[in-house]
């Protein structure tokens, strides 16, 4: 596969250079050749709107080239190393922070300043911020994701309630009652210990930063995240969680059907799951919801994921490129590729289209996108993040104390960010205002 | 004039080695010592934007290493392969070796090309049939365990069970190679030795431990060093089964070291490990060779 890759790959520098060399002739008015890569089931839908934006642009041909979300981001990475990035490419949100760090790919603000299309008040608040290093835009949001509370109407309505309280303590209380209702072997919510973006989102909504110090030093054992360990930490010891590994859950749906658990956090792409794979009677009996918070519903954030649109430095046609952001950046063009590959649009005002403003689950991702938070925006951030899952494992499946453990993940992470700490002590952090500026 | 000759030889022995030579040097070797060199630095991600920021940190990157409970854990787990995959793997390729090297096998070297069969097909392919074959709902290994009145075993998915299942796998694909080699060796063990035996009463198992196996001898230690090696650098079968889990029961020395370089791109702590692993590679090589010696 990676030969197949890197034929393809080759064949794009050629066909870039060749443009380059027409370009040369020409004078500046040769056909551009702009390279493009998606990701997975994007990068195959992609193509078709791809299609449309070279018919409104004869100058400009893009070549989009598809790679598997697994090798996504070692490819990115080996290209930048070995000078050989697209132009322009589809970047998961929480690489932005990596990449811009690698000096790999180029500020936007200026374009952004200068666009009709691409504005900071088309998107959501919190994932606009998830592309923004230090103060300066490296990125467009291409299409959002967040995580809200997927839930088992019928089994809260057996326990008296019509809807799930706003806020943690009421929603504890819920969960009490429908353990209770259910009787034996049953459990309120799912949180299964092998992924870390419910102990992210539960540590964002107590008010943790989950770093401090100009991001240079865990916060995990600060005032806000023992408060947000101590109530999901409760929930397994009330048994409201059941106590086991991601992998003994064989069947999540199946269980989510028995009511072997009402409740699970989870986002967008489990909604055509759950409408699949579910019985057809269930279908009425299941519903989302925007995630409770400790201080009722604003305190309710969620994750800002998603993928954004980037452009390379090393790209020679940024301003084609740009031109097929602001194109992909369009309400009409956020629609389609939503038709096409069910991910939610980015842009606010595709939101005001009926496809999406009528479909009651769709209104509850609407609402919770307003609420999202950015995680630290730091290269360091996913490893660190896979820490703060073996602390969480060693809590809930080992009992280990929660104060002691999470001192040592703050060590750990610590540790993890001393390249970090020494780099904004001297001012070298900020990829956009470092002194090897414009090098390249 | 007969110094000159030999000087004139000299030279042009030299010459003939020096495009191997070359290469070696410039493939090999500088890249062995750029390893090394960047095993005393903090080389990352960051450096890799801004090449002015890695620092020579002089040992804290092997202090890391041995201090990283993972590295123990992933170095306990390529023991595992290598001291219960190593002799298992030999012992098959042994046996098939003898059953398709005895005079009553028919179509022996239909059979030796299907044994070597797996060794040449893609490891990808391979391991995604063995993952239905693990599968603890649908896989055959659990059908057959179910037909025995065995609970079902989750093969990949229990940190118990996951380094075995890697093993069986392993075994079964690469056993072909070493089976050939030691085909080769039994083809070199004279006939006249096994008839004098013969003559002499011996039996035929008596005939395989005092005729076979130390004929065998030069070729068990060349397998047995090839074996050791391989498997100390196992990396490929977890990266594709098991990516390394469930509960890092299969995260290898090498696989830790991928995550290190490509994964977080902590290049001077990927190659400490590199050069951990060589040590430790170099001294069960020198162990392997002074037993060998030590017999003869």
């Amino acid at each position: 596969m990676s030969r197949r890759v890197g034929v393809g790959l080759s064949l794009g520098v050629a066909l870039a250079a060749g443009a380059g060399l027409l370009a040369g002739c020409g004078g500046g008015r040769g056909p551009v050749t702009l390279r493009f890569w998606a990701m997975g089931r994007e990068g195959e839908v992609v193509q078709e709107l791809v299609r449309d934006f070279e018919r409104e642009h004869p100058d400009i041909r893009v070549v989009v080239q598809q790679i598997p979300w697994g090798a996504a981001h070692e490819k990115l990475l080996t290209a930048h190393v070995g000078r050989s990035t697209p132009d322009a490419a589809q970047l998961g949100n929480t690489w932005v922070a990596e990449f811009a760090a690698l000096r790999a790919i180029a500020p936007l603000d200026g374009r952004v300043a200068a666009s009709a299309v691409v504005t900071r008040d088309a998107h959501f608040p919190g994932i606009w911020d998830t592309n923004v290093i230090d103060g300066v835009v490296y990125g467009v949001p291409w299409y959002v994701d967040t995580r809200v509370l997927f839930y088992r109407r019928d089994l809260l309505a057996a326990a008296g309630y019509d809807s799930v309280p706003g806020d943690w303590a009421g929603w504890r209380q819920a969960m009490t009652a429908m353990v209770r209702a259910g009787g034996p072997g049953r459990t309120a919510i799912f949180l299964p210990t092998n992924e870390y973006t419910p102990w992210i989102v539960f540590g964002l909504q107590a008010g943790s930063t989950l770093l401090k110090d100009d991001d240079t030093r865990g916060d995990f054992s600060g005032a806000a995240y023992r408060e947000a360990a101590a109530y999901f930490l409760d929930l397994f010891r009330r048994g409201l969680a059941p106590t086991v590994t991601g992998q003994a859950i064989a069947n999540l749906y199946q269980e989510f059907e028995r009511g072997t658990f009402g409740m699970y956090i989870s986002g967008p792409w489990n909604l055509g799951e759950f409408r699949r794979r579910l019985a057809p009677e269930m279908q009425d009996a299941w519903a989302v919801a925007p995630l409770p918070g400790p201080r009722g519903p604003a305190s309710g954030v969620s994750t800002a994921g998603g993928s954004s649109l980037v452009i390379f430095r090393a790209s020679r046609h940024p301003e084609a490129a740009w031109r097929l952001v602001e194109f992909l950046s369009r309400p009409e063009q956020q629609l389609r590729f939503y038709a096409l590959t069910g991910d939610l649009p980015a842009v606010r005002a595709a939101w005001r289209d009926s496809a999406l403003a009528n479909d009651p689950h769709l209104r509850v991702f609407a609402t919770q996108l307003e609420r999202v938070v950015s995680t630290p925006k730091v290269p360091e951030w996913e490893n660190i993040s896979i820490k703060l899952q073996y602390a969480v494992e060693a809590m809930v499946l080992g009992g280990a104390p929660a104060d002691s453990t999470l001192a040592a993940l703050d060590r750990d992470v610590d540790r993890i960010l001393e390249k970090r700490r020494w780099l904004v002590a001297r001012g070298r952090a900020a990829p956009g205002r470092a002194a090897g500026e414009g090098r390249r | 004039m007969r110094a000159g000759g030999e000087a004139r030889q000299h030279r042009a022995g030299w010459a003939f080695v020096a495009p191997a030579l070359t290469l070696i040097g410039l493939f090999f070797f500088l890249p062995v010592l750029a390893g090394l060199v960047l095993s005393f630095t903090d080389f990352d991600i960051y450096a890799i934007g801004q090449p002015d920021v890695a620092r020579f940190v002089g040992v804290r990157n092997y202090a890391q290493v041995l201090a990283n409970p993972l590295f123990w854990q992933a170095l306990w787990n390529t023991f595992y392969f290598v001291l219960v995959g190593g002799p298992l793997s030999v012992l098959a390729s042994l046996v098939a070796a003898l059953l398709v090297s005895s005079r009553l096998a028919r179509f022996p070297g239909l059979f030796r090309s299907i044994y070597f069969m797996p060794v040449v097909t893609t490891l990808v392919a391979v391991a995604i049939v063995w993952r239905y074959l693990y599968h603890p709902q649908y896989g055959l290994l659990n059908w057959a365990l179910g037909q025995a009145g065995l609970g079902p075993v989750d093969w990949l998915g229990d940190a118990r069970t996951a380094m075995l299942a890697i093993i069986l796998m392993a075994v079964w694909k690469n056993f072909g190679y070493n089976m050939l080699i030691f085909v080769a060796g039994l083809q070199s063990i004279p006939e006249e030795l096994y008839e004098a035996a013969a003559l002499d009463g011996a039996s035929p198992w008596q005939r395989f431990l005092h005729v076979t196996l130390p004929g065998l001898a030069p070729t068990f230690l060349f397998v047995g060093i090839m074996t050791m090696l391989g498997n100390f650098q196992l990396f490929s079968e977890p990266y594709v089964m098991t990516q390394g889990g469930p509960l890092r029961a299969t995260t290898t020395v090498v696989l830790l070291m991928y995550e290190e370089g490509f994964r977080w791109w902590r290049m001077g702590m990927a190659a400490a490990i590199a050069f951990v692993l060589f040590v430790i590679m170099l001294v069960g090589t020198l162990g392997q060779m002074r037993l060998a010696r030590e017999r003869r």
